[in-house]
């Protein structure tokens, strides 16, 4: 695969893994102190430990599995709710596969499926939009996850319905954003982060700027990184030479596909479709203000919370459910705990079994750790 | 009854519920879709095979069944026919054993297109010769519309397993050399893809094949050979898992011996998928002693089915996990048994 072979190339990793560790003995952390680099985005938690690159890294370079795994943060309410609409006769229910395993308080999709209720894995919005058009007798809603990388698809596909007039199509809107959730970690006062690693495909869509209060209001540096793990070593050798040299600045290695100002394209089909919600919750930590999107009442009729009388927040009368005891997720993503410390790793959390939110999706720290190889390790040395 | 003076009286282009019901349209159906393919033509409800042909081919018998359901019936590289005859027989020969004789049989949705079975049955009858088999009995039945999807198909197998024969996975001991006979994945990308839902197009085909020949050349080659896997759902990963397990041991590969398709891997990097749980239908995993590597290594290239054999791994002491791999960048990562199925990711 050109393009992707010359980023995995062990050769140059050797060379960054020995340039990270001249660094990090120049700044003087070690095992017992550390750097704490946050990873934002899922993807990039599962790139870490697929590589292996916390073993390969300098000991005193520490990550931190951020929140950035949109299945993972998904308040489980809100599945519940994905449920009842999938379970309405008249409703095709259309999603990303990895939300299928998301345990509900009563249930999954994948066990509402088993159930009876149409659920179809799709790949796009518009496969969703391809359903409604061939089902012109049945809802088909689209379930409308992820962070700034797809809500500009699901803004397309409504834009298309409109421009189709089709009137059997609607979305259930959970679009996030990435900045939000950031500064409310970093306005933690138990936090203990020194810098990120920010999601290129995010900034693709935004560009670096929306970024730039974590430079200059906190006072740390911030490497928006490509996926590959060359990417992502390079990205912590840049985050740990602004830490040596004091410096706080948004870089990015990813050059090659972020744009300083984002996709215009993408950013006004945003605008166009959405508007922020004044507050959304994330599982494991709580309601963020302004941290959600919804539709806005131009395309009311392509937003399944309106259709189907869902709504969102205490309007609706909705109660916040709470987290299966002794599941550590909230601390796990906010650096104050690693996933092997939760009392229920492994035990009664497991990812056939996913307890919390971290061990549901593979991007998740905790079903990172256990498939690659933490669990086993703990284990091993009990 | 003269075969070829015979008028097709099978006029129906789809299969009703009267094909199930015992009566002249049942008969028409088994005959000339089914029996009349078959080889020897005209089998009976029971087969009576004689003890001649079991002793002559070794001292033990093997007996096993498998039910086929594949969406789409027709893929790329073969159909449900041709894996229903497959399956069975590479159950059987993984085995040890030299497969026989199988028994097939069909629960068949109303509304079926009659043509398809054609193709379904022709393309078992195809696979049956080419593997050394013969189909000995049958069953039909029909269901609503609804009530299967198109067509499913049960096999079972009888082999016999030749004299001093004994492989089993519990033998495989550390130092033995993992070695498999060609592409991994091809099967199930090519099912994904011919599946439509994630509109890709690829050129990928299902490696659905038999792998009687193919064992047969390398026993004779290597009859050290310890334990044999047929890597179907679940993937090389899977089959792995099982014998470190039975055989107390880790077994650990090498990410850049694996022999993967380039289609293949990109496939995987767009949809989030591990090429290492895609299923196969033709996929042989062998451990043998490191003595006896090149012989099988030899033996198997000489074979249509082994073409692009290679040794992927080998065992050692056993450590805290069943299957670890070394991967192309240099770090070492943990090969675990999957949960649930493999699920597209998200982005």
């Amino acid at each position: 695969m050109r393009y992707v072979q010359e980023f995995r190339d062990p050769v140059a990793a050797k060379g960054v893994l020995a340039a990270i560790a001249r660094v990090a003995d120049e700044i003087g952390v070690t095992k017992e102190d550390p750097v704490h680099i946050m990873e934002i985005c899922g993807g990039h938690t599962h790139a870490i430990f697929r590589y292996g690159l916390d073993k390969l890294v300098h000991e005193g370079v520490e990550f931190i599995h951020g929140p950035g795994c949109p299945v993972c943060v998904l308040p489980m309410s809100r599945v519940d709710e994905c449920v009842e609409l999938a379970e309405r006769p008249e409703v095709i229910f259309t999603t990303f596969g990895d939300a299928m395993r998301v345990p509900g308080t009563r249930k999954s999709l994948m066990q509402a499926k088993a159930d009876g209720a149409d659920i179809r894995m799709v790949y796009s919005p518009l496969d969703a939009l391809e359903l409604a058009r061939r089902n012109p007798e049945r809802e088909v809603v689209f379930f409308g996850l992820g962070f700034e990388t797809t809500t500009p698809s699901t803004a397309l596909s409504i834009q298309q319905a409109a421009r189709e007039g089709l009137t059997n199509f609607t979305v259930f809107c959970n679009h996030i954003t990435v900045p939000p959730p950031i500064r409310a970690l970093l306005s933690d006062p138990h936090m203990v982060l020194d810098g990120f690693v920010g999601p290129g495909h995010v900034s693709m869509v935004i560009g670096v700027h929306p970024y730039d209060f974590i430079a200059e209001e906190f006072g740390k540096p911030l490497v928006v990184s490509g996926f590959e793990p060359l990417d992502l070593l390079q990205s912590v050798l840049m985050v740990i030479e602004q830490i040596r040299d004091g410096r706080a600045e948004i870089e990015n290695q990813y050059a090659r596909v972020v744009p300083e100002y984002g996709n215009p394209v993408s950013l006004a089909a945003i605008e166009d479709v959405y508007e922020p919600r004044p507050s959304f919750e994330w599982r494991g930590l709580g309601e963020i203000d302004e941290s959600g999107l919804r539709i806005c009442d131009r395309y009311s009729a392509f937003d399944a919370e309106a259709k189907f009388g869902i709504g969102y927040g205490a309007a609706a009368g909705r109660a916040v459910v709470e987290e299966p005891e002794g599941c550590a997720c909230g601390l796990v993503m906010t650096g104050r705990a690693k996933p092997t410390e939760c009392p229920q790793f492994g035990r009664g959390c497991t990812p056939e079994m996913p307890l919390g939110a971290l061990m549901v999706s593979s991007e998740g720290a905790c079903a990172a750790y256990w498939q690659y190889g933490g669990a086993r390790a703990v284990e091993a040395a009990e | 009854m003269n075969m070829t003076s015979r008028v097709s009286r099978l006029r129906d282009e789809r299969v009703t519920l009267a094909h199930g019901g015992g009566g002249k349209a049942m008969c028409d159906l088994i005959e000339e879709v089914f029996t009349d393919v078959f080889d020897p033509p005209g089998m009976e409800d029971q087969a009576r095979l004689t003890d001649a042909a079991l002793r002559e081919a070794g001292t033990r018998l093997a007996f096993t069944t498998d039910s086929f359901v594949v969406t789409p019936v027709e893929f790329p590289g073969g159909d449900i026919g041709k894996i229903a005859v497959c399956g069975t027989v590479n159950d059987l020969v993984v085995g040890g054993a030299v497969p026989l004789w199988l028994s097939a049989s069909f629960i068949i949705e109303e509304g079926c297109e009659i043509a398809l079975l054609r193709r379904i049955v022709g393309s078992m009858a195809r696979e049956a010769k080419a593997a050394g088999v013969r189909i000995v009995t049958g069953d039909t039945k029909v269901v609503g519309r609804g009530s299967a999807d198109q067509v499913f198909v049960t096999t079972s197998g009888i082999g016999v397993i030749p004299a001093g024969r004994d492989m089993r996975a519990e033998s495989v001991e550390p130092g033995d050399i993992a070695i498999v006979n060609g592409v991994l994945g091809d099967h199930g990308a090519a099912i994904l893809a011919a599946r439509g839902d994630l509109a890709l197009s690829t050129e990928i085909e299902s490696d659905c094949q038999s792998l009687g020949h193919l064992m047969e050349a390398v026993l004779k080659a290597a009859p050290g050979v310890k334990a044999s896997r047929d890597a179907t759902r679940g993937g090389l990963a899977s089959a792995l898992n099982e014998i470190a397990e039975a055989a107390d041991v880790t077994v650990e590969i090498d990410e850049t011996a694996l022999p993967l398709r380039e289609e293949v891997k990109g496939m995987c990097e767009i949809l989030g998928l591990d090429p290492l749980y895609l299923a196969n239908e033709g996929t042989l995993v062998l451990f043998v002693p490191p003595d006896q590597t090149e012989a099988t290594l030899e033996a198997m290239r000489s074979t249509e089915a082994g073409r692009g054999a290679v040794a992927v791994g080998r065992a050692r002491d056993k450590g805290p996990v069943p299957v670890t791999m070394r991967t192309a960048f240099g770090g070492e990562r943990i090969v675990d048994m999957l949960v649930g199925e493999q699920l597209p990711r998200i982005c």
